[in-house]
């Protein structure tokens, strides 16, 4: 316990809002939370106005253009087809944020099912769902993530597939946690005493309550699922040329790095800074969801 | 006053948390005096600033957020407050020991019990590690653990027994002042029987003098031999523990009695004080008490007021009631 | 003790069975006929047929896998590879040393940095030193292996020359591919010793070592870190899993003959077999590395060991 947390009594002045609002007020009071939203928000406008906002077409290549170094004309340069890399990053980002959504999408649907009914229900089920939740545990994520695709076969399905399976394990863990350590609190029996059913016990009072973590894991999944994406896309196992993808982008100027070093540098720093921002937000949304935590 | 038989005389204390949305008021110009081999029982509610204060004379307030602001702790005529860390540091534990509230998280889960109390002991006596693990085994067999439990971690000793644990530590080098903050408050109605009898017989054994820190009225008439009433960071009431018990005077402390149920009358509804503990980022001006007090005059809000001895060793803060028993 | 380690042992064998099962099945399911893999496009048919009949790849999947399974166990025999024609055993051990070392280079890197910067972070929270850390632990958080390996080679091989861009033989050599590695980890071991100190450092035994007079770097160094330790050894564990198959990429970047570089060439030329080992031979270190963390969790932590007895 703390001391000055007792000494303190609760603010009785501060405004009431809904926890809702609340979350978002002190969500915005963190810089780096909003430096994460807005390049965030930067991303997902260039995904989706990308046909608007690129200079060049992404696959069209320019051979009277080649390696050119940043310029009036192509701001980031041009890579080894004298493509235009802005355009590249530009409908990069589309891939990049689809990958990311839609894995930890398929993360999440799939590991919080399995977790809130291994939760919930506890016994044979739990412990078969659990054991096989240890299995691919024991698999290192990028590693099956690698395994599932080399086994698929290299596509942008198949890649969303892969990330998204080898994350199921640690939202199937989150959920159950948070299941069980909600399903011994007094609302839940005193729901059940009025005889809720399970389903609506597990739909309308445990996942509400357990929103907090799975939120900031999810914010923090989308950036481990972008990395390893673009680790994939960057060992050849995802997107295939000529389509844009950070990560393939990088492998491609990996063997011009000598002399253009421009073309590696700029992909990288797009996946670094989208990555960033994502860990920027979700650490704000942790904060902000969970103040007591706030250090 | 110059009492060569004051232990501890506070003076003025002023402690504040400067926080994010604020300074809180924890102790607001506090004064107290301790005389030797005397037990002090300081009551007041949660946020009163009982345990700030405990904490100011232990010189150990987290700071930041925590300052003391202003004030004088003189400890055997010594300011504590002028001392620098390494001799605060041969004070704490040798001169002034602490026992904290809550002992389940008082003691260092990764340590067994004799290396704790043996800690304290190597700190401030020039003894081997033999020789004060034997000492540790001494002080548990003295707080009533049997000795071959000495190697155990706090996790295998109950809530009551981790208390005995902390009490060895805090008296295994005899100090002149203990400092019990709510010593039973997390314990169970019995085993606070127990460690309050046990309390009582090692204060005596070990001629200490004690600060009480506790809410509860009934303990204090047990153990004290003087009380403090705490309201809102400052003394409020201060006297000898019949005195006070028979005639409380500061309408604070007659309200705190009212409070408490009499096993003999069969009453309804037990008489609160009304309204609730002031917010200690924005305190009343004048007598803290004086916006849910029914004896305040118009004065009250703009007077801070003194402490006053009313009675032969009965000091009240409060100008309305010095007035009614004539001693304006 | 003894029964716990015991029993967390043979509680290995059926995970490790899980992901060899995984493991088998996902080739099993792959497209592509093993046989055809293994003689080639200019196989006659009957070859074909003949090698189908010999390998049992006619068989039902059940008796494939326990076959896979008997020839693992009592023959170390995981396949051969269908690129070299040799043992996929032989090849992986021949580069799980560079894997190994890579990976441990690493963790030791994330440790020496990361613990003591999480430390100072934590004990001067909000001072310059832990703005700063805090800044570059998410930023190293942040930074793809592979991208930080390729700025690497551009700094340290290509402009100042004062490191070779590849191989794993010598010392110095090693010092760029376990730099770009370890970037991951110490940013997670930094943060989680700060957050794990800092809930620490106001918990009430900390306040009890202070009242007792002790000083105060005894107070952070014993009482406190003994405790804060507790979860960063569970983070390590999980992050050398992390560091194996980041290795994959770090040695495909600096050409580190370890057991990525062969994975991504097999997964590259289709070469099941050893895709499927490599996976399996790092599951089990994975594993073995865990085991050995819950052994040195319970050891440091009595609140555990006391449960085991």
């Amino acid at each position: 316990m703390n001391d000055t947390e007792k000494i303190v009594p609760e603010l009785t002045k501060r405004k009431r809002r809904g926890p809702f609002m609340e979350v978002l007020y002190r969500l915005a009071k963190s810089p780096l939370a909003m430096f994460g939203l807005a390049i965030i928000a930067l991303l997902v406008f260039c995904a989706i106005f990308a046909e608007v906002i690129a200079p060049y077409s992404p696959i069209k290549q320019d051979l009277m253009h080649m390696f050119e170094t940043p310029s009036a004309e192509h701001w980031l340069g041009t890579d080894e087809f004298g493509r235009d890399i802005l355009s590249r990053l530009i409908y990069g980002a589309r891939v990049s944020l689809q990958v990311g959504f839609i894995a930890v999408g398929i993360a999440l649907v799939t590991g919080g099912m399995l977790g809130a009914v291994s939760g919930y229900y506890s016994g044979w089920l739990d412990n078969s769902i659990m054991r096989v939740m240890d299995v691919l545990l024991s698999i290192p994520q990028t590693l099956l993530a690698i395994a599932i695709v080399a086994a698929l076969g290299p596509s942008l399905m198949n890649l969303m597939i892969a990330v998204g399976i080898s994350a199921v394990p640690t939202y199937a863990r989150i959920v159950r946690g948070s299941v069980l350590s909600i399903r011994s609190m007094e609302f839940i029996e005193a729901a059940r005493a009025v005889g809720s059913s399970d389903l609506r016990i597990i739909l309308k009072h445990i996942l509400p309550n357990s929103m907090a973590p799975i939120i900031v894991q999810s914010t923090l999944g989308v950036a481990s699922a972008i990395l390893n994406a673009a680790g994939l896309s960057f060992i050849g196992l995802g997107i295939q040329p000529p389509n844009p993808e950070w990560g393939a982008m990088l492998s491609g100027g990996r063997q011009y790095i000598r002399d253009y070093p421009h073309m590696t540098l700029y992909p990288g720093l797009a996946i670094m800074l989208t990555i960033l921002a994502l860990n920027f937000l979700g650490d704000g949304l942790r904060d902000a969801l969970d103040p007591k935590l706030k250090r | 006053m110059a009492d060569n038989n004051l232990m501890l005389d506070i003076r003025d204390l002023t402690i504040h948390y400067e926080t994010d949305s604020g300074v809180v008021h924890a102790v607001e110009g506090l004064n107290l005096q301790l005389g030797r081999g005397e037990s002090l029982g300081f009551v007041g509610e949660t946020g009163a600033g009982k345990t700030t204060t405990a904490l100011g004379i232990m010189r150990l307030i987290p700071n930041p957020p925590g300052k003391i602001k202003s004030g004088q702790i003189l400890f055997d005529g010594e300011d504590l407050l002028k001392k620098s860390e390494a001799e605060m540091r041969r004070i704490r534990g040798a001169k002034i020991a602490m026992i904290f509230q809550d002992p389940m998280t008082s003691l260092n889960p990764v340590m067994t019990v004799d290396k704790q109390i043996a800690e304290m002991i190597r700190l401030h006596r020039n003894v081997s590690e033999h020789e004060a693990l034997k000492q540790a085994g001494d002080m548990l067999e003295l707080v009533g653990i049997r000795r071959e439990r000495m190697h155990d971690y706090p996790h295998q000793f109950s809530g009551g027994m981790k208390q005995r644990v902390v009490i060895a530590i805090a008296l295994a080098c005899d100090p002149e002042l203990l400092i019990a903050d709510e010593p039973t408050t997390a314990l169970d109605v019995t085993i606070q029987a127990q460690v309050l009898e046990l309390m009582k017989k090692l204060k005596q054994q070990f001629s200490a003098s004690m600060i009480l820190i506790t809410h509860d009225l009934g303990i204090v008439a047990d153990i004290c031999d003087k009380v403090a009433i705490m309201y809102a960071g400052r003394v409020v009431e201060y006297g000898d523990k019949r005195s006070l018990y028979a005639n409380p005077l500061h309408p604070y402390t007659i309200g705190l009695f009212r409070s408490v149920p009499d096993i003999d009358e069969d009453v309804d509804e037990l008489p609160v004080i009304p309204g609730l503990m002031p917010d200690p980022m924005d305190l009343p001006t004048g007598c803290a008490f004086h916006p849910r007090c029914s004896m305040a005059e118009e004065c009250c809000s703009r007077e801070r007021p003194e402490m006053k001895e009313l009675e032969p060793g009965h000091f009240v803060a409060c100008p309305v009631r010095a007035r009614m028993l004539g001693q304006a | 003790m003894l029964r716990y380690i015991l029993r967390r042992v043979l509680f290995l064998i059926p995970v490790l069975l899980g992901v060899a099962f995984c493991v088998f099945t996902l080739l099993y399911l792959t497209p592509g006929d093993p046989a055809r893999m293994v003689l080639g496009d200019l196989a006659t048919d009957e070859a074909i047929k003949e090698f189908r009949d010999k390998e049992g790849l006619n068989d039902p999947f059940l008796v494939q896998f326990g076959n896979y399974v008997y020839k693992a166990v009592v023959h170390g025999d995981i396949g051969r590879s269908y690129s070299t024609k040799r043992p996929v055993m032989t090849e992986i051990l021949t580069a799980f040393p560079y894997t190994l070392k890579l990976s441990a280079f690493a963790m030791i890197i994330a440790i020496l940095i990361g613990i003591p910067c999480g430390i100072i972070s934590a004990i001067k929270q909000y001072s310059w030193f832990d703005t700063i850390t805090m800044i570059f632990a998410m930023i190293g958080l942040s930074m793809p292996v592979f991208w930080l390996g390729l700025l690497l080679i551009l700094l340290f091989a290509v402009h100042l020359r004062w490191l070779p861009s590849s191989g794993f033989s010598t010392f110095k050599a090693m010092i760029l591919p376990s730099a770009a590695l370890a970037a991951q980890s110490i940013s997670m071991v930094t943060r989680m010793t700060r957050s794990s100190m800092l809930e620490v450092i106001r918990a009430d035994y900390i306040r009890t070592a202070r009242s007792k007079g002790q000083k105060e770097s005894i107070v952070i160094g014993v009482h406190a870190l003994r405790n804060a330790l507790i979860p960063v050894v569970t983070l390590c564990g999980l992050q050398f899993g992390h560091l194996l198959s980041g290795a994959i990429l770090t040695e495909s970047i600096f050409a580190v003959p370890g057991v990525g570089r062969l994975m991504v060439n097999a997964i590259m030329s289709r070469d099941y077999p050893m895709v499927q080992g490599g996976v399996l031979f790092v599951a089990i270190t994975f594993s073995i590395v865990n085991l050995l963390v819950d052994l040195l969790y319970a050891y440091i932590d009595p609140r555990i060991k006391a449960e085991l007895k």
